[in-house]
């Protein structure tokens, strides 16, 4: 499969203060490890199990993940923001490839 | 032995009904009491209370394969008072965990939408650990046309 391609969805400018909604999505299989195949060999898991977002380092939200999220897994969340800087969003595989966004907003 | 048309369908209907029921009881599938130690895991042993947790999923899945489902806390989302995380499970998938979310005072609000994975029509779970160590759930039932855990 191509690689997972990121996408964030975060507003470009917020007031201090303000809870802003931030949504995210990775194009990915996730395959649950409970299908076979044509000859009925089980086809090995390989989903994403982590996802971290941080602002400025600071952690907002994360999440654990089972192989029940469906696959391209979506999330959606809120952040408070108090300060302009920047969103970073990490997404880590089950063969250790990690993949990564970053979204920048604006405090006024 | 020959058959009527009648007799014919009401075995077969018969057939079918020991099927399911095998299908549901069969080893497969979580099932109620391993959700229950799923949730037990999570918080320690604390006694879930209701309220405060909202989950929301549709009543009607027409396609298992991806589900919206999304949570929301009530909760002042301070550094004393916050949501820690909250548990999503499936009680009728063939592993009831589907995901854990955690929070911090900086997430503003404890709300957190996703797309999950339902295997047939079942309950799915929602606890919530505040960072006081209480605990509190939700349940849904959604019934789900097209199983989506492949085969």
């Amino acid at each position: 499969m191509a690689t997972p391609k990121p996408r964030v969805k975060v507003p470009k400018t917020a007031s201090a203060g303000e809870i802003v909604t931030v949504k995210t999505l990775i194009s990915h299989e996730m395959e649950s490890g409970q299908r076979k195949d044509q000859n009925g060999n089980a086809i090995p898991r390989k989903i994403i199990n982590k996802f971290t977002c941080t602002f400025e380092g600071e952690p907002v939200f994360s999440c654990d993940i089972d192989p029940a999220i469906a696959a391209n897994p979506y999330f959606e969340f809120a952040a408070k923001v108090e300060k302009s800087g920047t969103f970073a969003f990490e997404w880590v595989d089950d063969d250790g490839s990690v993949y990564t966004a970053d979204a920048k907003i604006e405090v006024n | 032995m020959k058959l009527t048309r009648r007799e014919a369908l009401v075995l077969s209907a018969g057939a079918a009904l020991i099927a399911f029921a095998g299908g549901r009881a069969g080893p497969a599938f979580a099932g109620a009491a391993e959700t229950d130690q799923a949730i037990k895991d999570f918080t320690g042993g604390t006694e879930p209370q209701s309220g405060r947790i909202t989950l929301t999923a549709p009543e009607i899945a027409e396609n298992g394969n991806t589900v919206p489902v999304s949570v929301y806390v009530e909760s002042p989302m301070t550094a004393e008072d916050h949501v820690a995380s909250v548990m999503l499970l499936a009680e009728g998938n063939p592993n009831p965990d589907v995901a854990t979310f955690h929070f911090t005072p900086m997430s503003g609000e404890a709300t957190a939408t996703t797309r999950m994975r339902l295997a047939k029509t079942q309950n799915v779970v929602a606890v919530a650990k505040m960072s006081d160590g209480s605990v509190y759930v939700d349940r849904k039932e959604v019934k789900v046309t097209i199983g989506g855990c492949g085969g």
